[in-house]
């Protein structure tokens, strides 16, 4: 069965016919081995990588039939620990994940940025998409975002439903600027927004956005400007001065931003532009998947990854996202519950209301049960479980009852007592004073008396 | 979030050109550019004819005390349904913020109001909306609310961060549930008061903190339309300044659609802001000039009251318009000349629009009473008991016409309504409905709410003795010597129409329409607001507890010092000295050679 289904004549066939004889488990990796006669994998890789849980390894040259299964297994360790590197679960991603824990050690200056990119994990996220119209009086813009995020966005996260709960929201703002005057470039005959003035860029369009009314999750902004006629084109250029292909570039936890040209060379104003909400997906998607933590690290020589199919997103890729979001929420809920046990043991006096009680002890027994299926190896339940202790800590934590300010503290009860031991320090002082003086004086009258 | 500081800028997947070996952000690109592949292409075709539109108006009125009135309107109007299951979430002109809250908390009708400054209803006329001073907010929830108490709770929460107002200060002391003066204004029959919830803050100060985010709310925000004639500088700077938004339900007809009405009424004063020249124009009162319609509105007009000046002999209005229009406005037909903003010509060759009023008389004419009125004060002396007297007024010759009135009182006053009289002209008047909730300490305020008759031409009383509670110390506000509010009372009325009113008519039209008042203009709807109450509260030295925590340490202290030294002192005897009387007769006897006395 698995034999016919590894004569297949491309890769991506033979991993769909693969995955319809047996279904991994979540969390589980399945590595062919394939002869190197095999034609299923094209010329020159020799690892390729399915967009289910199945990895093709082909077996090494050198190998001959005879030789004992052990060395066999020897000669192929190394792939098989970069087949795990790149879809499973590694040491990388555990120091990424904690990465706002532990301090920044020898780690490479991309997997930091790779992990500051990412938004923090959360039950919900709130995706907001807006579309800014600095100048309604030249182009009346149409987008259909309600058809573009149901064919685009919605797969990925329904693939994502398991990590976090998602809703989108879209929004036309009008007469919405960006914070920094483009500069005319005569080379390009176009306007230009240099990388390094993008950082001002975000500030005087976020007062406009709004925050959630209806949730404290984060939200996700993506921006679609389109500049006024004034000032278009406008391209955004790297340091290097090039222009950006994609003309977009994101804020790490916040979102991204895209800047669509229109070339309305309208007689009529305003002009009707109809956005081609494709192109503009193709930004935004890939973006998205940065800031919810998808851990793309560069695939070694020789390692084909196969496309990611519809949701745009690959089993193994969410197996990793899952791993990496239990032990996030676990490390969370962890430093939740000792940040509050901490203030606990600063205020002696401090009243714990019984349903404080409960969330700390359902806390912990959330969190040892979440610890137990990760090591079980059970991702689901683990998630599920670190997600539990992460809201019940959080409620526990941020419970009106627990303020620090509303307990009286020990020092400020001396100071009103001052008008007591203020006075009632004199005469002790004094009398202190005066058995001083007579201490020193006394050797004298000793001698004195003696003579 | 302080964004400028953290940004980290990378640019997407696909501007790496350097060599480096293939980058993974490239690749993903590569990727999601395979997922759009693999889907079908759509051909997006031109949305339909817009859902949503959006209209504002600017009416002025010059009131007879030579002060004019402004009143702002802002209107979107979206064919969408919050009250069916599926989400709404894609916003053109309806604002987000706005959307979410009525979606998340499963609103069906909200009514906030700011105001600041009292509406003088004898010298200015009645409001096209009435507002009491300081804010209100009165929501009807949906009848799939369970836990209302808990929705309220939470939507004013997320309303005070919306607004940058306190009205995070809503609570159950606050909030009552009027049985009968509050009814829906939009669509759908729902009447059962337990989804009801109003609150006054009759405290709260409305400055441009409020502005600002209600500003931000207009599709066009302050840049284009109207809305540029709003600078806080001189809305603030004026008599009455009152903000507003509600949303209903309101009938399409074929479908619910949803309405967000803003508005904004300011009167500005003749001598503070007019400089006592009876002369107004757009540019003296908010130091704009129009330029330009919202693009979004689909109507955009500006609208002056010349009901008085028909032949212009009254004051002058300049740039002239062709335009006329002809409203009955609470029961008063009206005209106004009108301003399209859309229509380019309104702008004329300087390509501003600064609509002039000046005054030809010095005096304008006699105001027309206002048939409905009402007034409230505290009588009585002391701190421990007092009375609240409300006063109804009925100016109508010759009509009778019942009124509403709900009076919300704080608990810590509490009522003696076994004292509470009704009386009209000397006589007694027994209310035909009387809806009375007590108060509960620091749970619930008192609700009363009575339908009285009230007699034509007539000022009607209504009195009620009440006795001031002694409050926690942690219960007084910071400044506790200034007072308490009470909020104001509200009187709803159907109020008789002066177009029915007046059997003289000065306009032309057949003799057979005019000998019974035809049934939509023979009367109409109004709220009015009376003075919010301050009382003063039998209020603590709070300064005392320290002070005798002082004096009787430092009595303790003395005492303890005294004893202390009493106890400690070693005791020795010492040659007593000589008097000064010896020390004297002593020098006299040196002087004389006489041997020294002992």
């Amino acid at each position: 069965m698995e034999e016919d289904a590894l004569n297949q004549s491309t890769a991506a066939e033979a991993d769909i016919s693969l995955h319809m004889l047996s279904e991994s488990p979540s969390g589980s990796v399945v590595i062919y081995v394939v002869p190197e006669s095999s034609t299923v994998l094209p010329e020159g890789v020799s690892v390729y990588v399915g967009q289910r849980r199945t990895a093709l390894l082909r077996a090494g040259g050198q190998m001959r039939v005879a030789v004992a299964l052990k060395e066999v297994l020897a000669s192929l360790e190394t792939w098989i620990k970069q087949v795990l590197q790149v879809m499973s679960f590694s040491h990388g991603d555990i120091t990424a994940a904690l990465s706002d824990r532990v301090r920044p050690g020898d780690r490479s200056r991309e997997g930091l940025a790779d992990s500051m990119r990412a938004f923090k994990s959360s039950p919900g996220y709130e995706i907001t998409f807006s579309l800014l119209n600095p100048d309604p009086t030249s182009h009346l813009l149409h987008w259909d975002v309600e058809a573009a995020i149901s064919s685009y966005i919605q797969p990925l996260l329904s693939k994502m439903a398991p990590v976090a709960n998602f809703s989108i929201d879209s929004q036309i703002l009008y007469y919405a600027v960006l914070g920094v005057n483009p500069r005319y470039d005569p080379t390009l005959n176009a306007y230009t927004l240099n990388a390094d003035s993008l950082s001002h860029v975000i500030n005087p369009v976020e007062a406009r956005l709004g925050s959630s009314a209806a949730s404290s999750n984060p939200v996700l902004n993506f921006l679609l400007y389109v500049p006024d006629s004034r000032h278009s084109p406008l391209h955004i250029t790297d340091h290097r001065r090039h222009t950006v292909p994609s003309n977009a570039f994101s804020s790490p936890r916040w979102g991204g931003i895209m800047v669509y040209n229109v070339n309305a060379s309208g007689t009529e104003l305003p002009v009707d532009v109809h956005i081609d909400m494709r192109r503009v997906m193709g930004v935004f998607l890939p973006q998205l998947r940065l800031m919810l933590g998808v851990q793309s690290a560069a695939p070694p020589p020789g390692f084909l990854i196969g496309p990611c199919g519809n949701a745009g997103l690959a089993d193994w890729e969410l197996d990793r996202l899952m791993w990496t979001r239990s032990v996030e929420n676990v490390a969370t809920a962890t430093t939740t519950i000792t940040s509050l046990a901490q203030l606990l043991d600063q205020i002696g006096n401090i009243v714990i209301n019984d349903n404080i009680a409960e969330q700390v002890s359902s806390a912990v027994a959330s969190l040892q049960l979440a610890v137990g299926q990760l090591e079980v190896g059970n991702l689901g339940l683990a998630m599920q479980y670190s997600k539990e202790a992460i809201l019940q800590s959080e409620r526990a934590f941020f419970d009106p009852s627990l303020l620090h300010l509303l307990y009286f503290p020990d020092d400020q009860k001396f100071a009103i007592y001052i008008p007591l031991f203020l006075p009632m320090c004199v005469p002790i002082l004094l009398s202190l004073l005066k058995m001083a003086s007579e201490v020193r004086q006394r050797p004298g009258q000793g001698q004195a008396k003696k003579d | 979030m302080n964004v400028a500081e953290t940004v980290f800028i990378d640019n997407v997947p696909t501007t790496e050109t350097d060599a480096s070996p293939p980058s993974v952000t490239e690749q993903k690109a590569d990727e999601a550019d395979h997922v759009l592949d693999t889907m079908q292409t759509q051909d997006f075709p031109p949305p339909s004819t817009a859902k949503d539109q959006f209209q504002e108006e600017l009416v002025i009125k010059p009131l007879h005390s030579g002060d004019i009135y402004a009143s702002f309107q802002f209107r979107t109007q979206w064919d969408t349904d919050f009250l069916l299951g599926s989400k709404v979430s894609h916003y053109r002109l309806f604002p987000k913020s706005l959307g979410q809250v009525i979606s998340k908390f499963s609103v069906r009708e909200l009514h906030i109001s700011f105001t600041q400054g009292y509406w003088r209803t004898m010298q200015w006329g009645q409001p096209f909306l009435p507002s009491p001073p300081g804010a209100e907010l009165w929501v009807w929830f949906q009848d799939t609310v369970t836990d209302v108490d808990l929705a309220w709770k939470e939507l004013t929460n997320v309303l005070s961060g919306i607004f940058c107002a306190s009205l995070n200060f809503i609570d159950s002391t606050n909030t009552v549930q009027p049985s009968a003066s509050f009814k829906p204004l939009g669509v759908g029959n729902v009447t059962d008061q337990r989804f009801l919830r109003y609150a006054v803050l009759p405290r709260e100060i409305v400055c441009t903190e409020n502005l600002t985010p209600w500003k931000k709310l207009l599709p066009c925000g302050s840049k284009a339309g109207l809305a540029v004639l709003m600078k806080s500088e001189k809305l603030f700077h004026s008599s009455f300044h009152s903000q507003a938004l509600h949303i209903r339900p309101v009938c399409k007809c074929k479908s619910t659609s949803w309405e967000l009405r803003q508005t904004l009424n300011v009167v500005f004063d003749l001598h503070t802001s007019g400089q006592g020249k009876r002369e107004w124009s757009l540019f003296k009162m908010f130091s704009r000039t129009l330029t330009e319609a919202c693009p979004l509105a689909s109507s955009s007009k500006v609208y002056v009251d010349i009901t008085d000046n028909p032949q212009g002999e009254l004051f002058e209005l300049s740039p002239a318009t062709p335009l006329v229009s002809q409203a009955v406005v609470l029961g008063d037909g009206r005209t106004y000349s009108v301003y399209d903003l859309t229509d380019h010509a309104t702008f004329g060759q300087t390509h501003s629009l600064n609509v002039l009023l000046r005054w030809r008389a010095a005096e304008s004419g006699e105001m027309l009473r206002p048939l409905l009125h009402g007034e409230r004060y505290v009588a009585g002396y002391g701190l421990q008991t007092g009375e609240i007297h409300t006063l109804v007024y009925n100016n109508h010759p010759y009509r009778a016409f019942p009124v509403l009135l709900l009076d919300t009182v704080p608990w810590y006053l509490r009522l003696y309504i076994h004292t509470l009289t009704v009386t009209s002209k000397g006589r007694d008047n027994k209310p035909s409905y009387i809806h009375y909730q007590p108060s509960k300490d620091r749970l619930q305020p008192h609700l009363l709410e009575m339908l009285i008759q009230l007699p034509p031409n007539s000022v009607t009383e209504v009195t009620v003795q009440f006795e001031r509670a002694l409050l926690k110390w942690t219960e007084y506000t910071p400044d506790p010597n200034h007072g308490f509010y009470v909020g104001s009372s509200v009187i709803s009325a159907l109020v008789p129409s002066v177009v029915a009113m007046d059997t003289n008519n000065t306009q032309e039209r057949p003799l057979f329409s005019s000998f019974f008042p035809c049934k939509e203009e023979s009367t109409y709807f109004m709220r009015i607001y009376t003075e919010p109450l301050l009382v003063n509260l039998p209020t603590p030295d709070f300064s005392m507890p320290y002070n005798v925590i002082c004096l009787t340490c430092t009595v303790v202290a003395v005492g303890y010092g005294s004893l202390y030294n009493l106890l400690t002192r070693t005791f020795q005897v010492e040659e007593p000295s000589q008097g000064l009387a010896k020390r004297l007769a002593n020098i006299i006897r040196r002087l004389r050679g006489v041997p020294l006395l002992t």
